[in-house]
């Protein structure tokens, strides 16, 4: 693909004929086992774009009643496109085991943007919130491995690397330093704004979905570390909610989102190995397409423009789901001391004390980051195997 | 039945990775832990929080109305009966969530062709895992004790038997690995009747002892065929 625009032509599968029944939703799962890896990451990431449009789709009929029947019919199709792809993930795993993928995700997926991302801020800013992605994978690694004697290279298989990053303890932040300047729409890449949007709604549903499971652990070390990575992650929608231009009009937001899940999609459909879920990343590209040019109607109707405004410009080739190991080890050997002080990247020395003030009183009785990962160093089979030897 | 294992695409292990996993050995052994010490830190913390913790729950006071007024009322005995009727209240949990257990398994052995009644073993023990439901239900209305109450040590054999619902009842999992689900809820039945006759005797009450004996053999024979069963199908595939 070279341009959205281009591919408007192609009209998709029009809405009444996108159909779904109970039991293809809640259809058969993956193999955690025999299953690689990245079509994990790819259903994960795109339950998060899904839940993501639901997210802003009800965001803008809030404020427009023109568009709520629009917008609730294509929601319809998402809720049940979220439905079925989210229901991929087979019961077997633990919610730590998911919440070991979900970093895999964020990591791998912000490592691929970062690369191809031309404004030299926006790339800054993913790289900085993948060495904190990268920290929790090696911490709830840790805690995988040491409340349910697990290996967490079980659900990585060996694409992503379990050590330190940022420390996660240092994540927390004063909320005026999560904030970050954004794109100005007029001159950003297309790419640019589909990036934001992408990985927004991917940190939304990591916040969320921590937010969710927490509870659910009995171990009071586990509990708090899901509240303090959650916290995180709350920082995290923050900081890459803020690179999109505030000045959007709903519809602009709309569009580019439609635009993101397209791309998406057929970045998935290119790069799936399992034949059955590659059907299904077909299918709702087509839905997809269908729901753009939904949009782009109602973008000519309401606005009076060129719906090519907006999702004009050539795209990147799609989004690479690969180990992006040495692209991390790169960043992390030259950026693992980057702090923020207001929307700008400085070194650790000077980070505002805004922020020391406020991480300081909430590790006054104790991080369970640090104690949950204290001297961890992984091995194959888990680090009780390291100690054996 | 199905075989109980699968030569396949297994992507778990580190052989199926050498490189990658050769590159990740690097890392650890280049970039170090960032927090000094080990898992003692952890032992250390849970410890503390297990001083700072609420219970669970409580045991509902004994003697409701109800049971106040049968005849066959059988007083409140012991130093803390309140443990008796916990673990009574436990005892009828786990029952109840028993027969739905047997339940699932009925439903993953019908339609396999096992040689053997397996269904018909299955439908008999999910019969008597009702009846031993019914008789704590019964004891504990004799003591006047609410058995619709979700005690203490209820609530935590349903934490425990989450996983094994969890195992019975995905269709992806075959028969040997679910019988190996029930073995241990039988295990832990098994002995569970051992300790709750001699908590009656104990408490003070021989007539539910009494009556529980049947269900503890039962559950003998329970034990003894879930083991049978699961041996003689693994058994047969290795050979």
């Amino acid at each position: 693909m070279e341009t959205i625009s281009g591919i408007l032509d192609n009209k998709g599968t029009p809405l009444e004929k996108q159909k779904f029944t109970w039991k293809e939703m809640a259809g058969k799962p993956i193999s955690k086992l025999d299953d690689d890896a990245f079509t994990r990451v790819r259903i994960i990431l795109m339950n998060g774009v899904e839940t993501d449009a639901l997210r802003l789709s009800h965001g803008i009929a809030r404020f427009n009643k023109e568009l709520r029947l629009p917008l609730a019919e294509i929601r319809r199709v998402e809720q049940h496109q979220a439905t079925m792809i989210n229901w991929l993930i087979g019961a077997d795993h633990s919610p730590l085991e998911t919440t070991v993928a979900y970093e895999q995700v964020a990591i791998e997926v912000t490592a691929a943007v970062a690369q191809s991302e031309p404004d030299p801020y926006q790339a800054q800013t993913y790289r900085f919130g993948l060495l904190e992605d990268f920290d929790h994978l090696y911490r709830y690694s840790a805690m995988l491995d040491r409340l349910e004697g697990k290996d967490a290279n079980n659900i990585l298989q060996g694409y992503t690397d379990i050590v330190p990053g940022r420390k996660t303890s240092e994540h927390h932040r004063h909320p005026e330093n999560d904030i970050r300047d954004n794109y100005e729409k007029n001159s950003a890449a297309l790419i640019t704004k589909i990036h934001a949007a992408l990985i927004t709604g991917a940190e939304y549903q990591t916040h969320d979905y921590y937010m969710n499971i927490g509870p659910l652990f009995a171990d009071p070390l586990a509990r708090q570390l899901y509240a303090e990575i959650a916290s995180v992650e709350e920082q995290h929608v923050t900081q890459y909610g803020a690179l999109s231009d505030p000045s959007e009009s709903h519809m602009e937001k709309w569009l580019v989102h439609e635009a993101m899940e397209v791309y998406m999609y057929a970045s998935c459909a290119e790069q799936e190995t399992n034949p059955r879920i590659k059907a299904m990343w077909e299918r709702f590209l087509d839905y997809e397409l269908g729901h753009l040019n939904v949009a782009c109607e109602w973008f000519k109707k309401l606005e009076g423009r060129d719906p090519a405004e907006v999702l004009a410009g050539p795209l990147p080739k799609m989004v690479e789901f690969k180990s992006q190991r040495d692209f991390v080890r790169q960043v992390l050997a030259a950026e693992v001391n980057l702090r923020t002080a207001g929307p700008a990247y400085v070194d650790k020395a000077k980070e505002p004390q805004s922020s020391l003030d406020y991480r300081n009183h909430l590790a006054s009785e104790g991080l369970a980051s640090d104690i949950v990962s204290a001297g961890y160093q992984w091995a194959p089979g888990g680090e009780l195997m390291r100690k054996a030897s | 039945m199905a075989t109980a294992a699968k030569v396949g695409t297994n992507f778990t292990g580190v052989q199926m990775s050498p490189k990658d996993t050769k590159r990740l050995l690097d890392a650890v052994n280049e970039i170090h832990p960032d927090v000094p010490g080990d898992e003692r830190g952890m032992l250390v913390e849970r410890s503390e929080r297990n001083e700072e913790a609420d219970r669970i729950g409580s045991v509902p006071v004994p003697g409701s109305a109800k049971g106040m007024l049968k005849t066959s009322f059988d007083m409140m005995k012991g130093k803390s009966p309140e443990v008796f009727i916990d673990k009574l209240g436990e005892r009828l949990a786990f029952e109840r969530n028993g027969v739905r257990l047997y339940e699932a398994m009925i439903a993953k052995a019908r339609n396999m062709d096992t040689g053997s009644d397996l269904v018909g073993v299955l439908q008999h023990i999910r019969d008597e895992e009702f009846e031993h439901m019914m008789l704590v239900h019964a004891a504990m209305e004799k003591l006047g004790a609410d058995p619709t109450a979700q005690t203490p040590s209820a609530d935590v054999a349903g934490v425990m038997a989450m996983g094994i619902m969890q195992v019975l009842t995905d269709p992806r999992t075959n028969v040997p690995q679910c019988l190996n689900a029930l073995l241990t809820a039988e295990l832990a039945d098994n002995a569970a009747w051992e300790l709750l006759i001699e908590l009656a005797q104990a408490a003070g009450h021989p007539n539910i002892a009494d009556s529980f004996v049947k269900a503890k053999t039962q559950e003998d024979d329970h034990l003894v065929k879930i083991k049978t069963l699961m041996r003689r199908d693994l058994i047969m595939q290795t050979k």
